[in-house]
């Protein structure tokens, strides 16, 4: 049996949905940022995927600003919580209502 | 049978990664789920002819970034277990739903479309020569704007850790 793109775009889809449900599911800051991650991956590897299928390099290069991205996020996020940790020493996204009106 | 050998066996362990860090109360065993996720990403990339973009899947984000993930979890402390009871009313239950609904809308698509294109003759050889060669014509420009981002990031990093001080500082 050969393993086409298509399994690769199943698997991608079922990566990127439990990202998103990590992301509605879970209340700790740090969690919910790796489930943005795993979401960002699973795009990755649905890029990979069609690229290979078309034969074109596009897709690889794509995946390449997408880290490039990510990992630029992840260094601003990351100090954000921080920040907000060392006010409020507690991760959980619950307890940040400062703004509540 | 080769490649269907290492899908089924790198998918379980992608998956069973990704649920790890949904499912387990611990930020440590979910980030090292999602580590174990990434580095099987990196094994498909390989798979779709990917080296130079599984080579920087391996350093990048299984090295740089989880470690820096790993980090702050240490830092902000592990050894309160976080609550995984849920404050909002119906939050869960909508919040699976919306998911499982997500998954089948996908599939349902996805089954009826998946790639119109034909297969092409000769999958790519993404090496580090053809994928330079692309990113230093075709997508100069993108590339010359993200040594601006990579620079606006850890400005901003820095310059967080600063007001914080500062104004801790101040108040003190």
């Amino acid at each position: 049996m050969d393993v086409t793109a298509g399994w690769y775009l199943a698997l991608g889809a079922v990566l990127f949905v439990i990202g998103a449900s990590g992301m509605l599911l879970r209340r700790n800051a740090l969690v919910m940022f790796m489930s943005i991650e795993l979401m960002l991956n699973a795009v990755n590897l649905t890029f990979v995927a069609i690229g290979r299928h078309t034969g074109d390099l596009n897709g690889q290069v794509a995946v390449f600003f997408v880290m490039v991205v990510a990992a630029a996020e992840v260094v601003v996020g990351l100090a954000i919580m921080i920040a907000v940790f060392r006010r409020r020493s507690s991760a959980s996204v619950d307890d940040l209502a400062v703004l509540n009106g | 049978m080769a490649e269907l050998v290492i899908f089924v066996l790198f998918g379980v362990i992608a998956i069973a990664g990704a649920l790890t860090m949904v499912l387990h109360p611990n930020p440590v065993y979910g980030a090292l789920g999602l580590m174990a996720t990434m580095l099987s990403i990196a094994v498909f990339y390989v798979v779709n002819s990917g080296h130079f973009i599984a080579a920087v899947q391996v350093v990048v984000y299984a090295g740089a970034v989880m470690t820096l993930f790993l980090f702050v979890i240490m830092m902000i402390g592990v050894d309160r277990a976080e609550s995984l009871e849920e404050r909002l009313p119906l939050q869960r239950q909508l919040a699976i739903g919306l998911g499982v609904v997500f998954l089948i809308l996908i599939g349902l698509i996805g089954g009826n479309a998946w790639i119109t294109a034909p297969e092409a003759a000769a999958a790519p050889n993404g090496t580090v020569e053809n994928i330079a060669d692309l990113l230093f014509t075709d997508w100069l420009l993108p590339f010359e704007v993200t040594t601006l981002l990579l620079i606006i990031a850890s400005v901003g990093a820095v310059a967080l850790a600063q007001f914080d001080a500062r104004r801790r500082g101040g108040e003190e």
